[in-house]
């Protein structure tokens, strides 16, 4: 019998991930117990317990070094095996959207991606998720005896339930570097990101009006750095090359779901909305008041962008600190 | 070698989306279609791969009812040389798994070596199927992709690892790759390409002639259930921020994202 949660925690640095600490965070209320799962790096039992895990599986190796879908995969169907929860949730980062569709198929379960909200209704995981671009919401269930359920970063806040340390239990899950079939040569690190715009929990995003990387590189960047904020772009911003299409937000571009979006200079079209509506508080600044994004927006400031935003950005300055 | 895509139409991204009355779906009588765009970036690069010579072939493969036929045509008028397009009554109702299903046992049935897909289709966002089908082939993936080469069987490809980290990965062929903007600049159609597409028959094939059973496809293998559709909760209308000067207006939205907001 299938039962309790668990919990595929990423790490950074022996330390959970914020995603890690909100899923955990969320499991708690689930109903059942929770464990946790750390696949390829070492674990506190301390903070996993403080945040409602009571045992964290580790599974390491030789085969663990970056993450490989192979691996990773077989590490995580041996731990369910073993585990037998009725649900694993993960974050819809990149290594969870790559992870939780192979497993399903591997342990023939029902996968549920890029999941907002979960609630336990008459014992039953329900998960709701925004279709169309956030046009829709939909509901969905999973049949099968485990649901495997990938959730958007910051979509839940991080309580700790004051656990005492969770048991670390390390498993062997018999994965070999023969196993694997495909292999990282190289690691860079791209230019400028250092936060993933999906994770990121701030986001100053600039659009066509910055009018040249140098008005990205002088407005749109410094204002974020003020605010410890991830910079983003619109589609035209990065189309006429200010930006870097990894900033791209939107329908074809990152969805985001920061606790705070700034959009400068970003008109609002349906598109741009899709990746950045459900952020929890929208901040526009925009000449134009019309423009559509006002309308999205809890609050905006009718100017021009290159006088608002050096002002805002010594604001954020002397503020935050 | 031949190569395959898996290629969606989906509702053009400026579509009004309304629901059904019994909400279990979208009104689509409206809806303009379009190929999905990240399966545009897919279709380019087997075409390259076709152009350079290293592909001796592209096989189209959709699962999707006669009006997606209009948009497997503007694929094989882009420079694909076969298409399948999978439609069956029973595969109403399919999960993402049953979709992987009918896809993976297409591209076997097509002999294909090498399948690109979208990263993500844009209606309903699963990020999900190209991972299943690899499972089920029981190749290897490498999602998330903006470059690549072939070189004899063996792939060499850069994607998007998260948190500003570029990954070079080495893989080799059968394998199933996950297409993002910048792989490529997606070509159009000509009218050349246009008449030749139109001498191309696209295989329909039911869940039957693929080798697969109704009970693995469709409502009755789905392991997800999708229980209803809603409209988003309306947002509180916003605020204007007032101020005689730039630096009054700044100093009142830093006031209210600290004390009002509490994000700060
Ligand atoms: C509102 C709604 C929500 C849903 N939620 C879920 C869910 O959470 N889990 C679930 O299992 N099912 C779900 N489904 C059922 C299913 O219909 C989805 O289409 C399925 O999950 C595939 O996901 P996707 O279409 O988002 O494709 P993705 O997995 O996002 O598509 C990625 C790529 O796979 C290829 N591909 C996808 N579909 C096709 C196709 N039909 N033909 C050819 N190539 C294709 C394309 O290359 C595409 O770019 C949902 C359906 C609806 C209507
Ligand atoms: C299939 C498809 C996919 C797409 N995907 C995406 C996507 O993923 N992401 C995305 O962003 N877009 C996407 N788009 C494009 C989208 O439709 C818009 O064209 C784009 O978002 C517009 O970017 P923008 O707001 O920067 O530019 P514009 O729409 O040109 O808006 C510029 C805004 O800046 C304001 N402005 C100008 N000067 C100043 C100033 N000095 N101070 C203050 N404000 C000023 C103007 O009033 C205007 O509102 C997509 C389109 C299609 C068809």
């Amino acid at each position: 019998m299938s039962s309790g949660i668990l919990v595929f925690c990423e790490t950074d640095g022996g330390k959970l991930k914020k995603t890690a600490l909100e899923l955990l965070s969320k499991a708690a209320t689930l109903g059942g117990e929770v464990s946790a799962v750390v696949i390829g790096g070492s674990v506190d039992g301390a903070e996993a317990g403080r945040h409602g895990a009571a045992t964290v599986y580790t599974v390491n190796g030789d085969a663990f070094g970056a993450y490989s879908t192979d691996a990773w995969v077989k590490a995580l169907a041996a731990v369910i095996a073993k585990v037998s929860p009725a649900v694993v949730l993960g974050a819809a980062s990149p290594i969870g959207k790559d992870l939780f569709p192979r497993l399903g198929a591997r342990i023939g379960a029902g996968a549920v991606t890029e999941v907002t909200d979960l609630s336990n209704v008459g014992g039953q995981v329900v998960a709701r998720r925004p279709v169309y671009a956030g046009k829709v919401i939909a509901t969905a269930k999973v049949k099968s005896a485990v649901g495997l359920f990938t959730v958007r970063p910051n979509s839940f806040a991080v309580n700790p339930t004051g656990g005492g340390a969770a048991s670390v239990v390390a498993v062997d899950a018999g994965v070999s570097a023969a196993d694997l079939k495909t292999q990282v040569v190289e690691v860079r690190k791209s230019a400028q990101a250092t936060v993933d715009l999906t994770e990121a929990d701030r986001i100053v995003s600039g659009g066509r009006s910055v009018k040249s990387v140098e008005g990205y590189d002088s407005v749109i960047r410094p204002l974020a750095a003020a605010l410890r904020a991830t910079p983003g772009a619109s589609r035209a911003a990065v189309d006429a090359g200010y930006a870097p299409h990894s900033h791209q937000v939107g329908q074809t571009g990152k969805v985001v779901n920061p606790t705070l979006y700034i959009a400068v200079g970003i008109s609002g079209a349906i598109q741009h909305l899709a990746g950045m509506r459900t952020s929890k508080v929208i901040v526009s600044i925009n000449k134009d008041p019309e423009a559509p994004i006002f309308q999205h927006s809890s609050y905006g400031i009718v100017d021009d962008l290159f006088t608002i935003c050096p002002a805002l950005q010594r604001e954020f300055e002397a503020v935050i600190g | 070698m031949k190569v395959g895509v898996l290629l969606k139409q989906v509702p053009a991204s400026d579509t009004i989306i309304k629901i059904n009355p019994d909400k279990t779906g979208v009104l689509t009588a409206d809806v303009k279609w379009e190929i999905n765009p990240y399966d545009e970036f897919a279709l380019e690069a087997a075409i390259q791969l076709k152009d350079a010579g290293k592909a001796t072939g592209v096989v189209v493969i959709t699962v999707g009812g006669a009006d997606a036929e209009a948009r497997v045509r503007d694929a094989l008028a882009r420079g694909a040389t076969e298409a399948i397009r999978v439609d069956d009554p029973a595969l109403a109702g399919s999960d993402a798994l049953g979709k992987a299903r009918a896809l993976a046992a297409a591209a076997k049935s097509a002999g294909v070596e090498l399948i690109f897909a979208g990263k993500q289709a844009i209606d309903t966002d699963s990020a999900a199927v190209p991972g299943m089908v690899a499972e089920l082939l029981g190749w290897p993936q490498v999602s998330v992709v903006t470059g690549f080469s072939v070189d004899g069987g063996k792939i060499t490809a850069e994607r998007n690892a998260g948190g500003g980290f570029i990954e070079v990965v080495s893989t080799s062929v059968p394998a199933v790759i996950t297409c993002d903007k910048g792989l490529n600049t997606p070509r159009f159609a000509n009218l050349k390409g246009i008449m030749a597409a139109k001498k191309i028959a696209i295989a329909a094939k039911s869940v039957a002639d693929l080798g697969l059973s109704a009970g693995q496809v469709g409502a009755a293998g789905a392991l997800v259930e999708e229980s209803g559709l809603e409209l988003p909760p309306p947002r509180p209308s916003g605020k204007i921020i007032q101020g005689a000067t730039p630096e009054a207006k700044v100093k009142e939205l830093v006031r209210l994202l600290r004390d009002e907001a509490k994000v700060i």
